[in-house]
């Protein structure tokens, strides 16, 4: 499928849930979607004939300042070697996206990075715990507005 | 972190508690068959694995978060160095693949023939290294030596063109660091002409040999389905089967007039996808990696390996997602820039990353000493996990 048509697709099949389309994005056409339905555009985009987005390439956690927290995913298909991404916004003080972890099984990690650094919360994650940072670490250390502690354990942190 | 594996719940991310028979084993983080600083918790019953949950991060160094402070695009460069430290140059390539492509430049032929052969000079060495810490970790010594011998040359090429051995800073968002001196493609040659012959010299030491096979045919197999839903690439995917590399699926830089050969795993000693088909696809891909580098040496035109480098790197407002072959697998930078001379985010998606995440699917069930057979297979370098 043209960018063009894989974006009118997702647009009929889920309407008002399609935030913003830009299919002049280089190199590959950008979908906003809202945030609580973000699961079943994944279900769709992974099982649709006409899409088959079969391998998350990559799943980034955002903070776009501004108190707006995001998720941006890379979808790539094998069999019509087509790609989209798609982009969900959350407000930073509730920052709840559902997790794909069901549909790709690689987003597992993914989004334990994400939450663990940007402190984006997926819903319905079956072990959404810190990937990197210790488990009794403070904070993002992603957000913008990230403040590192004073003491770790008793350790001074800024050095 | 003592109290967390007596607790009821078990090994956090075991989804369960543990029952009577079971016991929790600790590999690592300071193990030699880890590769590195890497923690795996194992759920035992007797000799065989319930479960693996692995737990990274020693190595975290903020790679993202010291790009976003840096004052310009050019002083990301050593960093990505240090991610997959085993092969620099790959991890370079991608990101001036990345940063050209937002800046729009377009460098001159001759750069991108010496970042090819440069690139596929580092396949080399990663997977010699990963080959020959891969026979040690099952039991086999010698071949690990006779890798080191041969990175050595590779090495002494890279040493000779930009000074370093192994974290170059050599390619620059629209060039080079230094031109290649002038017996390059001499030296470059010799070494193709020398290394044919060592592969098979490597596989009569360890490729066919008859423990090597009992210890890794039939192990730790992926089928495909799983690697694709858990997005593994490289010579993992390849070994399950799927034809694909970026290089020519997704081509770039001047792979696509270069002739090579994918090679994927058959199940010739035992099942698709096994330990072994991983481990062979390296073999042929640096067959491979010698043809390309013999064919780009040839076609190396002339020019300035600078001509093309910007005065100033500030893109437009906007991003990109663009994705290499390194040894490991697709090395993807998501690059967002906000119109001023530092990134605004940066994020890898790392091979090794994704290629470990899948380590618990295909270890359980497995004998423990298999466990250490299926890691090496997998051949991850923890720098580039936790970045």
């Amino acid at each position: 499928m043209t960018p063009q048509e894989l974006c009118d697709t997702l647009k009929t099949t889920f309407g008002d849930s399609i935030l913003e389309i830009k299919t002049d994005a280089m190199p590959d056409p950008i979908v906003k979607v809202a945030a609580e339905r973000m699961k079943d555009v994944a279900l769709f985009l992974r099982d649709d004939e006409r899409t088959l987005f079969d391998v998350l390439m990559c799943l980034s956690g955002m903070d776009y300042t501004g108190g707006k927290l995001g998720v941006v995913y890379h979808l790539h298909s094998m069999k019509w070697n087509h790609k989209i991404v798609i982009k969900v916004e959350v407000p930073a003080e509730n920052p709840h996206v559902p997790s794909v972890e069901s549909v790709w099984k690689t987003a597992n990690w993914h989004e334990r990075e994400a939450y663990d650094m940007i402190g984006v919360i997926f819903n319905g994650h079956p072990d959404l715990r810190r990937m990197l940072l210790p488990e009794d670490w403070v904070g993002h250390p992603l957000r913008k507005d990230y403040q590192v502690q004073e003491f770790y354990n008793g350790m001074k942190v800024p050095y | 972190m003592q109290e967390t594996m007596t607790s009821p719940a078990g090994v956090p991310g075991f989804g369960r508690a543990l029952k009577t028979e079971e016991m929790v084993l600790n590999m690592g983080p300071q193990h030699p068959s880890t590769h590195g600083v890497l923690r795996l918790e194992v759920v035992v019953d007797g000799e065989i694995v319930v479960d693996v949950v692995p737990h990274i991060g020693y190595l975290h160094r903020c790679f993202e978060k010291h790009c976003e402070h840096m004052t310009n695009y050019q002083q990301v460069i050593p960093y990505a160095d240090r991610m997959d430290y085993v092969a620099a140059m790959s991890n370079e390539l991608g990101y001036v693949v990345a940063a050209e492509r937002m800046l729009k430049i377009k460098v001159p032929e001759r750069v991108e023939y010496i970042r090819v052969i440069m690139a596929e000079f580092s396949r080399i060495v990663s997977h010699l290294i990963a080959i020959g810490t891969y026979g040690m970790d099952i039991g086999a010594f010698t071949p690990f030596l006779y890798c080191m011998r041969d990175r050595e040359r590779v090495l002494d090429i890279f040493e000779q063109t930009c000074g370093a051995r192994l974290l170059y800073n050599y390619m620059w968002i629209g060039g080079l660091s230094h031109d290649v001196s002038p017996d390059f493609a001499d030296k470059v040659k010799s070494f193709c002409k020398y290394f044919r012959p060592t592969i098979k010299e490597l596989n009569d030491l360890l490729s066919y040999n008859k423990i090597f096979i009992r210890r890794t045919a039939n192990v730790g197999v992926l089928p495909r389905e799983v690697a694709l839903n858990y997005a593994v690439s490289g010579p993992v995917l390849r070994g399950s089967g799927v034809k694909w590399d970026l290089r020519k699926n997704d081509s770039y830089s001047v792979y696509d007039k270069l002739d090579f050969e994918i090679p994927i795993g058959a199940g010739k000693k035992g099942t698709v996808g096994d330990c072994w088909d991983r481990y062979m696809v390296r073999i042929h891909e640096m067959e491979q990696s010698v043809n390309i580098i013999e064919q780009a040496v040839d076609k190396l035109p002339t020019g300035d390996v600078q001509a093309a480098l910007p005065k100033r790197i500030r893109p437009d407002a906007g991003e990109t997602y663009a994705r290499t072959e390194t040894p490991k697998g697709e090395l993807g930078y998501y690059i967002v820039s906000d119109g001023s001379a530092t990134p605004f985010r940066i994020k890898v998606k790392s091979p090794c990353f994704v290629n470990l995440s899948a380590l618990p699917a295909i270890s359980r069930g497995a004998m423990i000493a298999d466990l250490v057979a299926i890691l090496g297979s997998i051949d991850i370098v923890l720098g580039e996990v936790d970045r």
